[in-house]
């Protein structure tokens, strides 16, 4: 393979890797405070990039007031389903999978309902068109900004985290919840704010994915929200690391191998779903080794 | 279970099951195909939700492979019975490798080796699967009935990949159906029952507890799931005749959920709930889908909604599972002895559903 053609696979891989990543993050913080994998994750993703679309196309609004809106809109929804769907049920793991289940296929057919299944092209910015040349690398805008953007956002989510007593509270919270309701912990804020911090993420991302790939309609979250929880199990669900360095391994790991092995490009999600499997098998802490929280069921 | 009442209660059951048959094959030819179809449909719903009833609702392990499984004997079942000339046509992107080509079975042994070969299936994913707990249980058996799909997918020479299968000769009517129906029921209800069905009950309560009383977690887990595999895979050979035509996106994740949905709605530990949700879930689902399609009335065109069936089932396990978590039945059983009680009013209700399993 040439050297240049490499390069532009690895800065595709780098993109799709991250924009992978933005969305674990989402999984594993609402599964480190709650313990819940939220199956609607992906959903939150969709609404996001579809409410985008819907304020650009029918109130003839600039893509940045539309998406600020959106994001606003999509994050209320959140703390919406986990008032009404998630909070009954906290300590029941079971049910709330069910739970969140119908809450994904809920919103996704709502949206179906509403705005018909029909796909549309997504509103973004001109420049993300462009392509940039270094020399025989052709390099699209759109990778560079999602790069530039979520380098920028893990930034702010390890501050957040390390720094800010609300991320304080996060990490004791997903550590040990009843010594932390202890310490004085308040668990339905740090929780309220878990949901607020993983929607915007998944805002952000859904506006960078659907940059790069752009079109939109109800299904749009389905298969980026399912491999980046793949990726958030492979890195470690519960672990915010781990998430990022899973979700960036899983796409970089797609990329590359489709620019390796072309034959092999159909088969990608099996493999996808077998590593998910050896992990879970062999090594169910994912890379960084997370150790659950134990719960009864 | 042992009361004085049990010569009665079996020559009822039996009474009630032959009067079943007869009712099955009167309505074979008396009933149009579309209330057959449907008759048919909910049967097969039943064999799917008992046997997940079994692994999820007794055992108390949350398994999301059915649809994987179902996969595995329906598929196994219409090449088994698909005619070799039926295949050539078919297969047009790769013709079939050897064994497929040719071979040709009668419909009940294809149907029982679909079952097997499912029930072998389960038993390699439920080896490494049920040493799993909670959520990692339910990712894993997500992602094999994933794998299976994605692997029916891309083997064109063996199923067609995404193509699917097409013409499948209908061999069933609803007297072969519900015949299974009948058996899958006997046996998971006697299994339940047993000292086997006990022990999974105890699993299902606490595990650690069970295994210090010595229950065996690994072999009765598995026991229960390669049963209700076998079931699963019957269900699914009877799922391609009556479709007639399958293919890898019959068998999305989408199927599983909406087993899970007629086990909560029946009530997960009972199988005279899943029963009864199975019909209702048929029946619900045939009338939405007469919502979503377009029609005129009055000459005035209606637009069909799509998407609002999904829409009414998503809602409906939403609230079953905020508010209903029990379902219809909870954990209590259909029993000859309450029916009989309530007809003969002037004795105590002493005995209400003897079968009623202590929760």
């Amino acid at each position: 393979m040439r050297t240049s053609l490499f390069l532009q696979f690895l800065i595709n891989g780098i993109a799709l890797g991250s924009l992978y990543a933005l969305i674990a993050i989402g999984y594993t913080i609402i599964y480190g405070v709650v313990g819940l994998i939220n199956m609607a994750h992906g959903e939150f993703f969709m609404a996001a990039a579809f409410l985008t679309m819907w304020g650009v196309m029918t109130y003839n609004l600039p893509w940045y007031v539309s998406f600020p809106i959106a994001t606003i809109i999509t994050v209320l929804l959140a703390l919406l389903v986990d008032r009404v769907a998630y909070k009954p049920l906290r300590k029941m793991k079971t049910s709330s999978f069910i739970a969140a289940i119908s809450v994904s296929f809920l919103l996704q057919n709502l949206f179906i309902v509403v705005f018909t299944p029909r796909s549309k092209p997504f509103p973004h910015p001109a420049l993300f068109d462009e392509v940039i040349l270094f020399g025989d690398i052709a390099l699209p805008v759109v990778n560079i900004a999602i790069v530039i953007v979520s380098t920028i956002l893990f930034l702010i989510l390890s501050f957040i985290v390390t720094k800010t007593d609300i991320g304080r509270a996060m990490r004791a919270i997903s550590k040990d919840l009843e010594a932390s309701q202890l310490m004085g912990v308040n668990p339905n804020k740090v929780i309220a704010f878990a949901f607020i911090l993983s929607t915007a993420f998944a805002a952000v991302g859904a506006f960078m994915y659907c940059s790069k790939f752009p079109y939109v309609d109800p299904f749009t979250g389905a298969i980026p929200g399912l491999k980046a929880f793949i990726g958030a199990v492979i890195g470690g669900i519960g672990s915010i690391p781990g998430a990022m360095v899973g979700g960036f391994l899983l796409g970089l790991g797609e990329i590359m191998l489709v620019a390796f092995f072309p034959t092999l490009t159909s088969y990608r999600d099996v493999f996808t779903y077998l590593i998910l499997i050896l992990f879970l098998l062999f090594r169910p802490g994912g890379i960084f080794n997370v150790k659950v929280r134990e719960e009864k069921v | 279970m042992k009361n004085k009442k049990k010569p009665l209660n079996m020559i009822l059951s039996i009474t009630s099951i032959i009067l079943l048959i007869l009712f099955s094959l009167w309505a074979q030819n008396h009933l149009d195909s579309y209330q057959i179809r449907l008759l048919n449909m909910w049967g097969i719903y039943i064999i799917m939700v008992v046997s997940f009833n079994l692994i999820f609702g007794f055992t108390g392990q949350f398994s999301l492979a059915h649809a994987g499984l179902a996969a595995i004997g329906a598929y196994t079942v219409a090449l088994l019975t698909l005619s070799p000339e039926a295949k050539l046509i078919s297969f047009f992107i790769e013709p079939p490798i050897w064994p497929i080509s040719t071979v040709q079975w009668p419909f009940l042994p294809s149907l029982l080796l679909g079952g097997v070969i499912t029930a072998f299936i389960g038993y390699l994913i439920g080896a490494p699967a049920l040493r799993l707990h909670g959520d990692y249980l339910l990712i894993v058996t997500l992602g094999f009935s994933e794998v299976i799909r994605l692997v029916l997918v891309n083997l064109p020479m063996i199923c067609n990949g995404a193509m699917g299968l097409k013409g499948i000769p209908d061999n069933t009517n609803l007297t072969v159906i519900l015949i299974i129906v009948v058996i899958t029921v006997f046996v998971v209800k006697r299994l339940v029952d047993s000292s086997y069905g006990r022990a999974l009950k105890c699993i299902r309560e606490d595990e650690i507890a069970a295994e210090a009383m010595g229950v065996n977690l690994f072999r009765h887990k598995m026991l229960a799931f390669v049963v209700s595999s076998f079931f699963v895979g019957i269900a699914g050979g009877l799922f391609s005749n009556i479709l007639g035509t399958i293919d890898p996106t019959t068998f999305k994740p989408y199927l599983t959920y909406a087993v899970v949905t007629m086990a909560v709605l029946g009530g997960a530990e009972s199988l005279t709930g899943g029963i009864i949700a199975s019909g209702v879930y048929t029946i619900m689902s045939e009338l939405l889908r007469a919502v979503e399609a377009p029609r005129v009335i009055f000459n005035i065109e209606i637009p069909g909604i799509p998407g609002l069936r999904m829409l009414a089932f998503s809602a409906m396990l939403l609230i079953l599972i905020l508010f209903a978590r029990s379902g219809i039945m909870g954990s209590k059983e259909f029993s000859w002895d309450w029916i009989i009680s309530r007809f003969t009013k002037n004795q105590k209700k002493s005995k209400k559903g003897d079968t009623v399993e202590p929760s």
